[in-house]
């Protein structure tokens, strides 16, 4: 009896490492972004053009790796449109973003089609013989799948990137003062066009992740306001990428709360239960922005505000 | 050698050009579309843009999708006017017809004339109510707008799954998710005989001329302009920032609240999971489209809709994807912000190092 439990509290804690995973890429790939002084509300639309390429691409090939490479690429392109938008044409950020989501969903659903029901086989955990297999620990330490780790490191080198990196605190200064960073020299219309790239190819893998290996399979808008989500999340994070990584591993709580509810033998409704991430999502950006002052000190200065070399 | 030079004031013809220009600039890289594909693409527009209201029935489901296209996109506009950025219509639409259903199912054999306009009041009231959530935590706690009536669209349409599923589903529907079929009295009349055209549409038109002369003609249609132009003067001018958010979130969310009762009363008929095929996201390109300006969106719901029966006729007629219509929903709202650049900039063909 007691090894059954344990077993369960195994599988769900496996679980909420894959329900956080794919927020932990977009909400890096977001911060980036925004810390390079633009905020980018496609999070959704690349997600899904991610998970519908990548999905593709490993139909086609059988090889998962070249499905999360094609996945950052078909990100990275969408977001590349978005770039010039808001880079060259000097669009509104926030009506551009929007463009990008619907535009993304559509684009999705359109080549998605064909791939409805199509199974696939997805990436496995790993399993490291002898490690693994230590009870308990064994597999929640080593029996993940490879990005779940990846996450990690991706984590890791961000924060290092963003505070020790030279031109981590040039992507900064972008961010907090783009006219200064123009003054001293800084390609600041390059330097964002790539920190838009490098945030389109992170949601492009973060909806790979939900394609290939959350689900495995495909669906139109299968990302169900994740996106949105990891939007939320960069807020609650503060812009810092550690508090982003243990946000996403608290809505990947709540996301596998919702769905081993029933099982634990509680009887709600499934439909109210899967309000759940949702409103959580509100409570915790109604609890983060209510110290105004906080979130401005913290925000990058130029978040949203477009740049003219010219004036 | 392509420049952009900026102009010394904004062109006004190009106010009204570029959505033409993206109109134009979207058509044609659907016929690419179309051709890539291997169809004939002058044969697909056709089918797309032109037989879908090639007869009276056509027109009646053109001004049937306009309705509610029309009713969210005017209260956004307001919203987007003021720098509120109201995203949930949709949820806000799902609200209003779970409010209107729910008293149509209550009162199902009510053989009452005041039926419909109860139920437009609650479909406004639901509507309304959604909206002063975001509304509420912006004003209150600063919370972002965007995400959070976003999410409460996630949240109202698995209450409408809830509902559907369980309190306000048919007792007589052998388990469908379905709720029964609202009564006679709880349907809009109808507009033109033959037709799923209902008196919404004129009410919808109505509201466009309120909704004008709401914008152009009153201190708080003032006010909103302000704010959103130049949140500074709007400060000196002592307008209130809190007002703007509250006035156009809940302006927003009644008029979607409304167009959700209009969809149950109107050609649905009764409650089920999915109310809305994206209008109340769609709106955000229509209130785009047409300027900001309700004259403007009523012209751009009537191009938007018929991307939605264009969609249906492909589907049918070539069996492409309805998701077709989602990407030209989505072309046209990119090549409109590109081409509002023309507004303030010229395009300048040359050598950079002109002498003149």
């Amino acid at each position: 009896m007691i090894g059954f439990e344990v077993e369960t509290l195994i599988a769900i804690l496996l679980g909420v490492a894959r329900g956080a995973t794919p927020l932990v890429f977009a909400a890096i790939g977001e911060l980036i972004t925004e810390k390079s002084g633009v905020l980018n509300l496609g999070v959704e639309g690349m997600m899904l053009v991610g998970a519908v390429a990548g999905f593709i691409a490993v139909v086609a090939t059988g090889s998962p790796t070249l499905g999360f490479f094609a996945a950052m690429l078909a990100g990275a392109l969408l977001a590349s449109l978005f770039a010039f938008l808001v880079l060259v044409l000097h669009t509104n950020q926030v009506a551009s973003g929007l463009a990008l989501t619907i535009f993304g969903v559509g684009v999705s659903a359109f080549f998605g089609l064909g791939y409805i029901g199509t199974p696939i086989k997805g990436p496995q955990a790993i399993h490291i013989p002898v490690l693994t297999d230590i009870p308990v620990i064994g597999p929640l330490l080593f029996g993940h799948d490879i990005m779940v780790y990846l996450a990690f490191v991706l984590v890791a080198a961000t924060a290092w990137f963003l505070s020790k990196s030279r031109w981590g605190m040039i992507l900064r200064a972008v961010g907090e003062s783009h006219h200064a960073a123009h003054a001293i020299g800084y390609p600041v219309v390059m330097i964002r066009f790539f920190a838009i790239l490098f945030g389109g190819a992170m949601c492009g893998l973060a909806g790979a992740y939900i394609s290939l290996i959350y689900t495995p399979m495909w669906a139109e808008n299968m990302t169900a306001g994740r996106g949105w989500i990891a939007l939320a999340l960069v807020v609650f994070a503060t812009w810092k990428p550690g508090r982003a990584l243990i946000g996403a591993y608290l809505f990947g709580g709540v996301t596998i709360l919702q769905l081993n509810v029933q099982s634990l033998g509680v009887d709600v409704s499934a439909h109210l239960m899967n309000m759940l991430p949702y409103i959580a999502t509100i409570l915790v950006l109604v609890l983060i922005s209510r110290d105004e002052t906080k979130i401005r000190l913290n925000a990058p200065a130029c978040l949203g505000k477009p740049f003219r070399a010219d004036g | 050698m392509i420049r952009l030079e900026p102009r010394l004031a904004p062109s006004r013809t190009m106010v009204y050009g570029a959505p033409l220009l993206a109109v134009v600039l979207t058509l044609i890289t659907g016929a690419a579309l179309f051709s890539a594909l291997g169809y004939n693409p002058l044969q697909s527009l056709y089918l797309f843009f032109i037989q879908p209201i090639s007869d009276s029935y056509g027109i009646t489901e053109l001004l049937l999708k306009a309705t509610p296209l029309t009713l969210c996109a005017v209260g956004l506009a307001v919203g987007f006017r003021g720098n509120v950025w109201n995203i949930g219509a949709e949820g806000q639409l799902t609200m209003g017809a779970i409010t209107a259903g729910a008293i149509a199912v209550t009162w199902h054999d009510s053989t009452s004339s005041l039926m419909i306009p109860i139920m437009i009041v609650a479909g406004l009231a639901g509507g309304m109510a959604w909206a002063a959530i975001p509304a509420l935590l912006k004003t209150r706690f600063h919370a972002n707008e965007i995400l959070t009536s976003l999410m409460l669209t996630y949240v109202a349409t698995f209450f409408l799954g809830y509902l559907v599923n369980g309190p306000l589903r048919d007792p007589e529907g052998f388990n469908f998710p379905e709720s029964r079929m609202f009564g006679d009295a709880a349907l809009l009349p109808m507009l033109v005989e033959e037709s799923r055209l209902h008196i919404g549409a004129l009410i919808a038109l109505f509201v466009v001329i309120l909704g004008w002369v709401m914008m152009a003609r009153t201190l708080i249609g003032f006010q909103v302009k302000v704010v959103g132009l130049t949140p500074l003067a709007a400060h000196y001018a002592g307008f209130s920032p809190k007002k703007v958010v509250w006035m156009s979130l809940l302006l927003g969310g009644a008029l979607a609240g409304l167009a959700g009762m209009f969809e149950v009363a109107g050609p649905i008929g009764q409650l089920q999971p999915v109310i809305s095929p994206g209008y109340g996201f769609t709106a955000i390109i229509v209130a785009f489209l047409g300027r900001l300006h309700p004259i403007g969106i009523l012209l751009a719901a009537l191009l938007v809709a018929l991307s939605y029966l264009g969609g249906e006729t492909v589907q049918m007629e070539l069996s492409l994807p309805l998701a077709v219509t989602g990407v030209f929903q989505g072309m046209l709202l990119f090549f409109l912000l590109a081409c509002d650049v023309l507004i303030n900039y010229r395009l300048s063909i040359g050598f950079k190092g002109k002498t003149a």
